[in-house]
């Protein structure tokens, strides 16, 4: 539920927030060099838990600035960057994603800043007992994977073929939470998501891993918007994200470093 | 019926055909959007995609089922909230407007809760039928049919409020029964209503998109219904998304100005 509010709120955080830029509310460095204003980030679902936390830590470090966060899709996020959201930092959850905002020349050179996995998404207990990628393609076993068009979807494909493991997932989630909270109430058996979602996810679900060998680590970049209405801001959070103390953060929160 | 309608505004102040203008604008500006958007080169390509074929076919069949399923269950609902006279009525009407104003995303979890394999009445549909709704085309037009048929109920039930009692007691004292005055009279009466709302439903039905994706996930042939089709569209290929939403666009348009000029009276 939490996930759905975030995904509405992050639709309506550009708009509200380029009417507070508009204002008098602007950016601005003040004269003793500490940042204020409004700092809007678009990230990928996946980065929900660990940058809501990392958010909190900037802002108490910082306590002028009033942190914002729209989680979705990144190939969403990064449409919306391109097509001129006013948003200061971007972090998608791959590369070629990120290198289609950078292509456009809408955000600043993206830098890498942390690694997630997949892994096999059951509900607590595991009670259909799935204990490899081959037990997904167990008839009568409801799976649900994310769509294609979307990182975690690209990356569960490709982990699948090479594990010569043919799937008929019955829904194609258009984002990660969407497979998450599908195994959470108990409608899919299993769904495949990264290894930090069944982190998140607590109690209910639980994770199975996938072996190294047939894995896939999606490297996540972040990067400045060009447009940024607050750069300073902006470039400070990259540089706490990517600073020991944001890297124990998301480690916390099962992201492994860059 | 004079043949040449001259354009007037009789009537209406100056500043609210100002303002009545200005809201027309609303809605036509994104329209132009799209429209300006729109890679009509490569428009035909886009429709013959068998995927985008498949998601406007389901789009049909789920839309005219979750009205059918509408009028069905609806029209009797619209009767009984316009005619009865029981303690919590109005906690019922207020009920059946609930879809209106809930997040459809927050319905379609609502629906996962009491009708998903696991849910408050799903768990027995499960074990007693093997019925499972969730993931099916069914589970599709249950999500549309829950976000469209307050609009029914609505509109329907201020027809029967509308409809003259007196016809229907004169019917009844002429030794009519009940059900041959509800066909004979009482739908007569109500069938512009009943058309109007249909109509709205129907619509609302076809840019059903959260609880659809919340309930019934998102496969194509299956649930992959229009909107979610063009919504992972717009993660890949911005343009198929632009060129089926016009089609969307286009079909509903074309149904809903047919139907209003045959339903409800002049166009």
């Amino acid at each position: 539920m939490v996930s759905f509010r975030r995904r509405l709120a992050g639709v309506f955080v550009a708009a509200l927030v380029a009417t507070a830029c508009g204002g008098s509310d602007g950016p601005a460095q003040r004269p003793d060099g500490a940042l204020s204003g409004s700092l809007t980030v678009l990230a990928a679902s996946s980065l929900t838990e660990a940058f809501d936390e990392i958010g909190r830590r900037f802002e108490a470090a910082n306590r002028d600035v009033d942190v914002t966060f729209g989680y979705d899709a990144s190939s969403t996020l990064a449409q919306q960057v391109v097509n001129g959201a006013p948003a200061d930092v971007l972090a998608t959850a791959d590369e070629v994603t990120m290198q289609e905002a950078a292509a456009g020349g809408a955000v600043d050179a993206p830098a890498l800043f942390t690694r997630n996995r997949l892994a096999i998404l059951v509900r607590a207990g595991n009670p259909e007992n799935v204990g490899r990628l081959a037990d997904l393609a167990r008839p009568g076993l409801v799976v649900v994977l994310c769509a294609e068009q979307v990182p975690c979807g690209r990356f569960s494909f490709t982990v699948l073929e090479r594990a010569g493991v043919r799937v008929r997932p019955m829904s194609l989630e258009p984002n990660v939470k969407g497979v998450v909270s599908k195994v959470m109430l108990g409608e899919a058996d299993a769904g495949i998501a990264y290894a930090t979602d069944a982190l998140d996810a607590g109690q209910a679900v639980e994770a199975v891993v996938i072996p190294d060998a047939q894995n896939v680590v999606a490297a996540y970049p972040i990067a400045v918007v060009r447009s940024a209405p607050n750069r300073a801001a902006a470039t400070a959070l990259v540089d706490y994200v990517r600073s020991p103390a944001g890297q124990a953060v998301l480690e916390s929160f099962g992201f492994q470093p860059a | 019926m004079t043949a040449r309608v001259r354009a007037t505004t009789a009537g209406v102040p100056v500043a609210a055909v100002a303002v009545a203008a200005l809201g027309a604008l609303f809605f036509l500006v994104p329209l132009a959007g799209l429209v300006w958007r729109a890679p009509w080169s490569g428009l035909l390509d886009e429709l013959g995609d068998p995927d985008v074929r498949e998601a406007l076919r389901l789009s049909l069949v789920c839309s005219l089922g979750a009205t059918a399923l509408s009028l069905v269950v609806g029209v009797p609902l619209a009767w009984v909230l316009a005619r009865g006279r029981f303690p919590g009525r109005r906690l019922l009407r207020a009920l059946t407007t609930l879809p209106m104003v809930l997040p459809p995303v927050v319905g379609g979890v609502a629906l996962l809760l009491a009708f998903g394999r696991r849910g408050l009445a799903g768990q027995w549909l499960d074990q007693w039928f093997g019925v499972r709704l969730p993931f099916t085309t069914a589970g599709a037009i249950l999500a549309e049919t829950f976000v469209a048929m307050p609009f029914l109920v609505l509109t329907a039930e201020a027809g029967f409020r509308s409809a003259d009692e007196r016809l229907e007691e004169a019917a009844r004292t002429l030794g009519a029964r009940p059900w041959t005055v509800f066909r004979r009279v009482t739908l007569p009466l109500v069938t512009p209503s009943l058309a109007a709302g249909a109509v709205l439903a129907w619509a609302r039905a076809l840019g059903e998109f959260g609880a659809t994706i919340t309930f019934a996930g998102n496969f194509p042939g299956e649930t992959q219904t229009t909107p979610l089709k063009v919504y992972l569209l717009l993660e890949s290929r911005p343009d198929a998304a632009i060129v089926l939403s016009l089609v969307l666009l286009a079909v509903s348009l074309a149904v809903l100005v047919g139907l209003r000029s045959r339903w409800l009276g002049s166009a």
